[in-house]
């Protein structure tokens, strides 16, 4: 047994714990996380917290851990250990220095990636325990700066980046009048009723990468698809209140994206290339609503491209000729068992892939997902020397001969695009629509 | 004096440790469920029977996950400790010997230098179990006291056990510690992390069923 | 209202053919039916970059840089949304607004179709505009515009107080009030989302977030006493002006009325709910349990659930029949006064009911093919496109209207069918 010394203050200033903390006593902190151990503390964490043995298993599932030089601290029961234990063990009473501290790991040292799920012999849902942590800084309004002011866009706007009503449909005028330039007559459907498909995305693609859309409207054009898109609210699918423990935005979320699709009447929602918003519509949403599973069909891009390849609705003009290497998104390879098709479609698109490994469901994290990046430029830092495993294994990749990553989720690609920038890996990063987008018939 | 607490832990002591275990275990089953069934709806809702019993089936077989290929020294010794664990204490002769004279029943018994081979295979992996969380620095991390007092609790019954059939020094005062070191693990299964034994299949269970039925991917 | 001017011989009219428009225009959009069915119109490219709408093959006179939300009023007027020179405003049968704005959407109709109200922007400023004038006062931004049923009334979600990103403290504090035609409440709140006016169009009662954990309903701009861990869209019961809304309590949805709460029962979920005409009873979508979904009325969920979803729920205009579209085991059906119709769909729009009440016919698709149900038996007709049923104001006879009936896979018409034939 050694004493390590807790590292019990957050090291990393950020106005959103600092003074959501200062606003804070230990009489409220154990006030309110008492009711909330009362309210919402059931099996699942007492079970968690109990059959944990100690056994160090989950460490080597971490890309934290194994980023930064195997530091316990970093490791998914070291993480519970340091931002959970003592709350339970304390029944709430804990400081407001604690809380604060609990904060920065359960947001910034976990990307909820689930990988350790698979390590922990018990199954253990770390993901759950850290989310847990999460809602309980909700509750006190100790929440980093940067993602807590995008959860408060979701609620203002519904979408994730303050995007105005006006400027969504703007935004899809003008997608649809450069693609016009492209190709004659394509057209953005809005609020076409009774089409086949409707089809959402995250905020960010109108705000930063609009031409995503643009692709899109190009592979559902060539693909001959029944398909639009809404002029309301609920045409983006993303959410970042399911990161910041706000679960009830989470719901009015997914409700009036649900809701969007339905008054449409189309029969299934396709989505853009993102792993949260497919975990946030798939797995996580529809249940804060009573849905059991997404009311229509929920369809993740890869999916679709994979039936439009099957069913021969693309053609392929020439194949993608760099070698390319594939990063399986957590939320929706771990969160959806869509790595083979992902690989179909590489495989129909490009004439040389290179694995990575681990790869499939035992890929490592990008180091964004979970809300991490949301967090801002703080933790950039942080972000970037936690991912240094992932940089080893891309590098291997590289010597592989792998020239372009494609990654199918954007959060991955924004971190990736920051580990490759700050190991100085020549590679570059695509979406899995860049790919389709280049060679195929249109 | 001896003989008077050898009777007792031999006989009433026993009945106390087998009802410990078995109401608190059924205690600790029912209260579990009743909390699930308020505040856990979701663990009900997504149960596969399917997807629990493959996720179970691979975390029950010696390297069929991959964090079992790993850690193969881990992976050995935490099949070999759990199976001499259940095995010895139920074939053991000497306690199917006690049960045929207590109730009439008996079963097969193991040959006495198999059990004795097994003993010493749970009392090395124990030590085992003990070096990982001196020597790992994430586990050394994770450990407190509770846990060596756990291992400890685990380890008593079969080294005093060894002792005693060995008949090494003072043996019949460390039978004594046997019987009472053995009702003491069965009495704290319930009531502390040992409960993972009661727990595992539930928690492994609704893991695969999330992972198979809803997210349709390995969790091993 | 206007159904009695309508032409209701019995019989077909064959109102246009689509192939001619294809024909005659490289770009034709999905066709859009008047009410009265004698009017189909889509927006067509007549020129290049140049748009119009052709309404039964005639060409408005007026060419665009840009349509789009092509909608019949609810008194077969046509109105969309267009552009010239990037300004944009509001076509009416072809005629637009005096001026012109940044951009304008949303479209609102009052319930008789005399009133439209748009959203509009100018250099930023947000407001809306109805009937071509717009609110004097603007906002740095709008959202969730809502008109009252005469359409004398609009409001929307503005906001009151400017704050950066990153500002959340401040936001915290509330930046987000109503304006009613303009006029601003003066209270503000984190979040307001739904809103409602009473049936006279005088009162204003919205959804809205207090803090970050605290929700209640608005109504004037004074929240009710109570506070709730969410709510939904009120509603004003349509006699005595009272509002309810679906609240989420510790132990499931309830309905609260003026802040109290109103339905004994609770759900894991409840919304949408809606009233009878004489206010005497509610229905509501509800979930009695996780995944089972059904109609409650007056709290009393029926005895039929559905594993997927629960949509469209409709009254009847005697307020004694409630009917729905819902899904189960990914098949869609039509489920009325507790029962569950036999045939299962691909799609299933919402029930429409005679004048009477007697009667519920819907629109459904399936294999790729559009029919009517009338009670239960789909009409022996199939289309390749199809409109909501309406029922003649004495109910006694049933307008179909739909595209690619008798062979024919362009033609639209109307069909005026006799109930009791």
């Amino acid at each position: 047994m050694t004493k390590q010394s807790p590292a019990n203050i957050a090291t990393i200033p950020d106005e959103g714990i600092d003074k959501g903390g200062q606003r804070l006593t230990t009489d409220q902190i154990t006030r309110v996380i008492s009711r909330h151990l009362e309210e919402e503390g059931g099996a699942r964490l007492k079970i968690y917290m109990e059959t944990c043995v100690h056994c160090g298993l989950c460490s080597d599932a971490c890309h934290f851990y194994l980023s930064n030089d195997h530091d316990p601290k970093f490791s998914p029961a070291g993480k519970v250990k340091q931002a959970l234990a003592p709350i339970i063990r304390k029944k709430g009473r804990v400081s407001v220095d604690f809380i604060k501290k609990a904060s920065e790991i359960a947001f910034t040292e976990c990307n909820l990636c689930r990988r350790c799920v698979m390590y922990c012999p018990f199954g253990i849902n770390i993901a759950y325990l850290m989310l847990f942590i999460r809602r309980i800084c909700h509750k006190l309004g100790v929440v980093p700066q940067y993602i807590q002011d995008t959860a408060h866009s979701h609620s203002a706007t519904m979408n994730q980046m303050w995007v105005k009503e006006d400027e969504w449909i703007d935004t899809l005028h003008w997608q649809e009048d450069e693609a016009r330039d492209e190709i004659e007559n394509l057209r953005i459907p809005l609020e076409k009723e009774g089409a086949d498909i409707f089809y959402s995305v995250i905020g960010p693609e109108p705000k930063f990468r609009a031409q995503l859309i643009y692709q899109a409207a190009v592979i559902m054009n060539a693909a001959g698809m029944d398909w639009t898109m809404p002029a309301t609210s609920g045409w983006d699918n993303s959410d970042m209140c399911m990161y910041t423990g706000d679960e009830e935005m989470v719901a009015r979320l997914k409700k009036v994206h649900f809701e969007a699709a339905m008054r449409l009447k189309t029969k299934r929602i396709v989505m853009g290339e993102c792993g949260h918003a497919f975990r946030s519509v798939h797995d996580v949403g529809n249940r804060y609503l009573g849905w059991k599973m997404s009311p229509l069909s929920v369809i993740h891009a890869i999916e679709f491209y994979y039936e439009l390849f099957r069913d021969r609705k693309l053609r392929v003009r020439q194949k993608y000729s760099i070698p390319v290497t594939l990063h399986d998104p957590c939320n929706v390879v771990r969160g959806g068992g869509l790595h083979e098709l992902a690989r179909y479609v590489i495989h129909e698109t490009c004439s040389r892939f290179v694995e990575m490994h681990p790869n499939r469901e035992h890929n490592y994290c990008c180091g964004a997902g979970g809300g991490v990046i949301n967090c801002g430029p703080p933790y950039t830092k942080k972000r970037e020397s936690s991912s240094k495993v992932k940089a080893d294994q891309l590098a291997d990749a590289m010597a592989r001969g792998a020239k372009v990553i494609i990654a199918p989720c954007h959060n991955c690609h924004s971190g990736l695009e920051d580990t490759v920038k700050h190991y100085g890996l020549d590679m570059e990063i695509k979406f899995l629509g860049d790919i389709i987008y280049e060679c195929i018939y249109k | 004096m001896m003989h008077e607490i050898f009777s007792f832990v031999r006989g009433p002591m026993v009945w106390i440790a087998f009802t410990v275990f078995t109401v608190g275990s059924l205690y600790r089953f029912i209260s579990m469920w009743r909390l699930a069934k308020k505040k856990d709806s979701v663990v009900f809702n997504y149960f596969s029977f399917f997807y629990a019993l493959r996720s179970i089936g691979h975390w029950i077989f010696p390297f069929a996950g991959v964090n079992m290929r790993k850690h193969p020294a881990m992976t050995v010794v935490a099949f070999l400790f759990h199976i001499c664990l259940f095995v010895v204490p139920i074939f053991l002769s000497a306690h199917v010997i006690m049960f045929k004279e207590s109730w009439n029943i008996s079963w097969r018994w193991l040959p006495d230098p198999a059990a004795d081979i097994m003993v010493m295979i749970v009392i090395v992996c124990c030590l085992f179990f003990w070096g990982r969380r001196i020597f790992l620095k994430e586990v050394r991390y994770l450990t407190s006291v509770s846990d060596y007092l756990i291992l400890a609790a685990v380890a008593a019954p079969f080294i005093s056990g060894l002792w005693a059939y060995h008949q090494w020094t003072a043996f019949s005062a460390v039978m004594i510690v046997h019987i009472i070191s053995g009702e003491i693990l069965l009495m704290i299964i319930p009531f502390t992390k040992l409960s993972h034994m009661l727990f595992f299949p539930f928690t492994r269970g609704y893991m695969g069923s999330e992972f198979g039925a809803v997210r349709h991917a390995k969790d091993w | 209202m206007y159904h009695s001017y309508w032409d209701w011989n019995v019989g077909k009219k064959i109102i246009a053919d689509l192939s001619q428009w294809r024909k005659t225009f490289e770009w034709v959009e999905e066709p859009y039916v008047s009410p009265d069915g004698e009017t189909i119109a889509a927006i067509v490219k007549p020129e290049d970059l140049k748009f119009s709408v052709c309404a039964n093959g005639e060409l408005w006179e007026n060419y665009f840089d840009k349509i789009w939300y092509l909608r019949f009023k609810p008194n077969n007027s046509l109105v969309a949304l267009v552009s010239k020179d990037s300004r944009w405003t509001v076509a009416v049968a072809g005629q637009t607004w005096e001026n012109g704005y940044d951009f304008v959407w949303d479209t609102r109709f009052s319930k008789d179709g005399k009133r439209i109200t748009v959203a509009a922007v100018n250099e930023n400023k947000y407001f809306a505009v109805t009937d071509g004038s717009p609110w004097e006062q603007t906002y740095p931004s709008l959202s969730n515009l809502t008109v009252s049923d005469d359409g004398r009334n609009a409001a929307a979600v503005v906001q009151s107080i400017l704050f950066n990103s990153g500002e959340i403290f401040k936001f915290q504090q509330g930046c987000y009030t109503a304006a009613v035609n303009g006029k601003a409440w003066g209270t503000n709140f984190l979040n307001i989302w739904d809103m409602s006016f009473s049936p006279d169009g005088q009162h204003l009662a919205a959804e809205v977030r207090k803090t970050l954990y605290d929700y209640t309903i608005v109504v004037d701009g004074q929240p009710w006493d109570k506070n709730f861990l969410s709510v939904w869209k009120p509603k004003f019961n349509p006699k005595d002006g009272s509002v309810t809304a679906p609240v989420k309590v510790r132990g499931g949805w309830a309905l609260a009325r003026n802040g109290e709460i109103f339905w004994d029962e609770r759900f894991l979920q409840l919304w949408h709910h809606q009233y009878s005409a004489d206010g005497k009873n509610i229905a509501a979508i509800v979930a009695p349990r996780f995944g089972q979904w059904t109609i409650a009325v007056n709290g009393r969920p029926w005895p039929v659930t559905f594993n997927n979803l629960v949509t469209d729920l409709v009254v009847s205009p005697d307020g004694r029949r409630i009917a729905c579209a819902a899904k189960s085991d990914g098949q869609w059906y039509i489920a009325a006064d507790g029962q569950c119709w036999d045939n299962g769909f691909d799609m299933v729009w919402a029930p429409v009911f005679s004048p009477d009440s007697r009667h519920i016919a819907v629109k459904v698709e399936k294999d790729g093919r559009f029919f009517v149900v009338i009670d239960g038996n789909p009409l022996k007709m199939d289309f390749t496109a199809a409109w909501d049923p309406i029922f003649s104001p004495d109910s006694e006879k049933i307008m179909i209207k739909g595209i690619g009936c008798d062979g024919n896979e362009s033609q639209y018409c109307r069909h005026i069918l006799n109930l009791y034939d």
